[in-house]
């Protein structure tokens, strides 16, 4: 019966509810589908980062009668990937920018054929200079973008940083940098696209944002909203890798299939997957920052830089979190913040989980380390006394109005990890050896939903359908890819309701059966699209009060019976949910100041690393992930969320460096992109702190992004703690850690600086 | 990773799938996972990197956890193949399976196929393993969801709950 308060559903460990499909194998993704007819597709692409196609040629050796071939000239609409800015072309025409810039379009019956057609298609080009590196870009030696090669700046400006300088005991400066990072979702990126006179188009796909790819082939194929339908099938793992760039080549399978006038299906192989599509900007920032002499930061400069190659994709808004998290969970009571996204010849860098914030908090919290050196105090009390309060403001005077206590967290952290016993233990064993033990940590924090007004404008809708067979369904376009998205919103309903959980479905993102409730990114499904799911669930059961046919209490068969007999009499129910602002959260883009997140999640990690002084191969030996998400919906989805999260950091800070060679990636495979395996990662114990949330479906935050934050300063920590060395940049290989220690790395100590005042 | 097989014409090949004989017409160097995928509709056989990295598309071949994309399927002739979903044959599959789906072994579940097949293959050969075992024993599929310890902690049940015997 409901009325009792208790939670039945959220945060219990129900089975995932599509996980029996997955067990079986049984679970049907892009490559599993097969169309009556269907053609193969592939991309034939630019070799140069830059320059002007002259001429292009086909080789005799193939008979070209039997292929589907696609060029610029075949768009009915306009040439472009639809996002935020329009300047990225579908399908080169004139002007190539990158090396992996799609020029034409290949589709046959016999996939076999595809790889020698795409040989045997020469392109001449009139090669132009190209720029690879943020400080070419900045230097201006080559306009590439725009009129001066930056896609976005932003100013944060808190206070008056001017007069801090004086004041300051110390100053202390630093610069740091982190890589580019592949997501390497195991399921590679595809695509099949229909057209049908009747129906008009549709794609089938392995995406995050089925309206996106939406209102991409709108504008490609000039078709109104009712002719063009995405689906989303199972997604093998996503990470933001496939948030923008799925819009990318659904419109390449859909040109192919309008052409033929057959179904089309392109599935990139591993290695065109990595090296044409999006992968994490790389970042440089830098700090300037006015310390007390007891060690509170009285402001600062902070200028973080990032690079998006080659088209304006999400570079704006990745930015904009990255800088919005650049001062991370401390009181800055001045400090100014200038943030740009600049451009080179490389493909587009995009979304990937943590989207800025991993690599503006990266170097926040190395360089914390390094105030702690300067100021004489440890790595914990520097934390301790510089960190928010409830009632203090965030970088953009956004008051905390949580009640969080982050001494408290670091507490327990510290005493999880048992940190002092093994700091001393550490100091006393590396006296001798050759294996040198470190211990380190990253205080941290991760905004939930869209940015600033972005909430507002996404203005989010759900729907919640009480079904003919009594049973209830869930309608949303948030993307189940791994997270566990399906699982908890059914939950939700199901509480809401008070029904089962099994009385309740999950209809397939499909844009003609689902309304937009946004894209599944920015940690914002479970708090933001959660809470519309609880308001439309109890839309359904006022409706069903209302019309007399469920009383104040009931049970789930009650329930079933009364939506059973709605059905029969009024036909189909659905309630709907749209999202609104709450009134207190205002933000002011123009400024860049006031609320930035309805909520934040908050973390405090330690990490205990040996490194091997034989082969400089760091092992991370334990992990304790503590974090404060909200209410935890499901503890076995929410640990799993986590897990991932900082196996995939470790790999970003020690496994995984992109190789680039003229704008191209050199390492474009597993065998030599190197991701942990099994052997490689430590027990990873996590914590959760849990602390109501108004603005989330029963209290929840979001967490997907969060754990991806933290872990890379507290390992760099752990390693600098180890050998006595700073540093300063990731991914961090053994030999990176090898020419540190030989004295000729970049990735040490000597990049900073620092004064104390007289 | 598409391959472009030989020109040659295509060998007929017989083989024993998930206990059934079959024969295909297929180029002798046409991937296994391709003529399990494509000639044979299996679809939960998985390609990840096409290269033997990551090991989606692993198969049992005579009762040895392989590759099936590194397989050319002229040197599968005549042998005993068990994919995903010929796996319940095996009694220890089930309890490996549903510890996965009780302790969040597959999140986006590309990889859980060739994860449980590995996972009974090793509980085959070592039927309560330590973790150090359960880690080097998976250690040729590749998640990048999970971070692994769900999956180490589903075999370690599944050895618990007599998945072995």
């Amino acid at each position: 019966m409901i009325g009792v308060k208790d939670e039945r559903i959220v945060g219990t460990a129900v089975p995932r509810l599509e996980g029996r499909e997955k067990i079986t194998g049984q679970a049907r993704y892009v490559d599993d589908m097969v169309l009556p007819g269907m053609l193969y597709g592939a991309t034939v692409r630019s070799r140069i980062p830059r320059g002007k196609i002259k001429k292009i040629t086909f080789g005799p050796e193939i008979n070209w009668q039997e292929f589907v071939i696609v060029s610029a000239k075949d768009i009915p609409g306009k040439n472009c990937v639809a996002l935020i800015e329009d300047d990225q072309p579908c399908l080169a025409d004139e002007f190539i920018n990158h090396p992996e810039e799609p020029i034409l379009l290949l589709a046959h019956e016999d996939r076999h054929l595809l790889p020698k057609a795409v040989e045997a298609v020469s392109v001449e080009y009139h090669p132009l200079s190209a720029i690879f590196t943020m400080e070419e870009s900045e230097s201006r030696s080559e306009i590439i973008w725009g009129a001066n090669n930056t896609f976005k700046t932003i100013l944060i400006d808190k206070g008056d940083v001017q007069g801090v300088w004086e004041k300051a005991h110390y100053i202390v400066e630093g610069e740091y940098r982190t890589g580019a990072q592949e997501q390497l979702y195991i399921e590679n990126n595809g695509m099949i696209a229909a057209f049908e006179p009747q129906q008009g188009l549709t794609v089938w796909g392995s995406l995050q944002c089925p309206y996106y790819v939406h209102k991409a082939l709108m504008e490609l194929c000039g078709l109104p909203p009712g002719r063009v339908r995405v689906v989303q099938m199972e997604t093998g793992g996503a990470f933001g890798g496939k948030e923008e760039y799925p819009s990318m080549i659904a419109a390449h399978a859909a040109l192919l299939a309008l052409k033929s006038g057959r179904p089309v299906k392109i599935i990139y192989d591993r290695m065109e997957d990595m090296a044409a599509t999006t992968k994490r900007h790389p970042s440089r920032t830098r700090h300037r920052t006015a310390v007390s002499k007891d060690g509170k930061i009285l402001g600062g400069t902070i200028e973080f830089t990032i690079d998006g190659g080659a088209y304006a994709t999400l570079s704006s808004v990745v930015l904009s979190r990255g800088a919005i998290h650049a001062g991370g969970p401390y009181y800055w009571p001045n400090v100014r913040i200038n943030a740009k996204a600049v451009a080179t010849n490389a493909p587009p860098h995009g979304a990937f989980r943590g989207f800025g914030a991993p690599q503006s908090i990266f170097a926040l919290e190395r360089h914390m380390d390094r105030i702690a050196q300067v100021v004489e105090l440890s790595p914990i009390e520097i934390r301790r006394r510089n960190f928010l309060k409830p009632g203090q403001t965030t970088t953009t005077g956004q008051a905390v109005s949580e009640p969080i206590d982050l001494g408290r967290l670091l507490d327990r952290a510290l005493e999880l990890s048992n940190y002092s016993a093994k700091k001393d233990e550490f100091a006393r064993q590396n006296q001798n050896g050759n294996c040198k033990r470190g211990i380190g940590i990253a205080s941290f924090l991760h905004g939930a939903g869209f940015t600033g007004a972005g909430e507002r404008y996404l203005s989010s809708v759900v729907e919640v359908e009480a079904c003919e067979d009594g049973g209830v369904r869930v309608l949303v376009s948030s993307a189940e890819f791994g997270q566990g998205t399906k699982t908890i919103l059914c939950q939700i309903a199901a509480e809401a309701l008070g029904l089962r959980y099994e009385d309740v479905r999950f209809a397939q993102p499909d844009t003609q059966e689902v309304p937009n409730s946004g894209p599944t990114v920015a940690s914002r499904t479970a708090m933001v699209v959660g809470k519309l799911v609880q308001s439309a669930a109890i839309g359904i059961r006022q409706t069903l009060r209302a019309s007399g046919l469920l009383g104040e209490s009931y049970s789930a068969e009650e329930f079933r019976i009364a939506c059973r007999k709605y059905v029969a009499a009024h036909g189909k129910l659905r309630s709907l949910a749209r999202y609104e602002q709450p009134e207190d959260i205002v933000w002011n883009e123009e400024k860049y100041r006031g609320s930035a997140y309805a909520a934040f999640s908050w973390a405090v990690y330690i990490a205990a690393v040996t490194v091997d002084l034989t082969t400089y191969s760091v092992s991370v030996d334990d992990f304790v992930a503590l974090q404060e998400v909200g209410r935890v919906l499901h503890p076995v989805l929410a640990k799993g969320q986590i897990i991932g999260g900082v196996a995939q950091a470790i790999g970003f800070a020690l496994y995984e460096r992109v190789v680039w060679d003229n704008g191209r990636m050199q390492n474009a495979q597993m065998t030599n992109y190197i991701m942990p395996t099994s052997a490689d990662l430590p027990p990873i114990r996590v914590y959760f702190e849990e602390m109501g949330n108004v603005h989330g479906a029963f209290g929840a935050k979001g967490i997907g992004e969060l754990p991806m934050d933290g872990p890379a300063p507290a390992i760099v920590s752990a390693v600098g703690d180890a050998l006595r060395t700073f540093f300063n940049s990731i991914p961090l290989l053994p030999e990176d850690i090898f020419d540190a220690i030989a004295g000729k790395g970049e990735n040490a100590e000597h990049a900073g600086s620092a004064r104390g005042n007289p | 990773m598409s391959e472009s097989p030989d020109e040659s014409s295509k060998w007929e090949i017989t083989l024993t799938v998930n206990g059934k004989r079959v024969t295909v017409q297929a180029y002798a160097m046409e991937r296994l996972l391709d003529v399990v995928r494509n000639d044979l509709g299996l679809k939960g056989t998985k390609e990840g990197c096409g290269e033997g990295e990551c090991g989606s598309c692993s198969v049992l071949m005579d009762g040895v956890l392989v590759n099936s994309c590194l397989i050319p399927v002229l040197q599968a002739k005549d042998s005993t193949i068990i994919t995903i979903e010929g796996v319940q044959a095996d009694g220890r599959a089930p309890v490996v399976q549903q510890a996965f789906l009780e302790y969040g072994g597959a999140q986006c579940g590309i990889c859980t196929p060739g994860m449980i097949l590995a996972a009974c293959h090793l509980l085959q050969k070592k039927p309560q393993p330590t973790i150090e075992e359960i880690r080097e024993g998976l250690s040729g599929n590749l998640c990048r969801c999970t971070g692994y310890l769900q999956i180490i902690e589903a075999v370690k049940e599944a050895a618990r709950r007599g998945a072995a015997t």
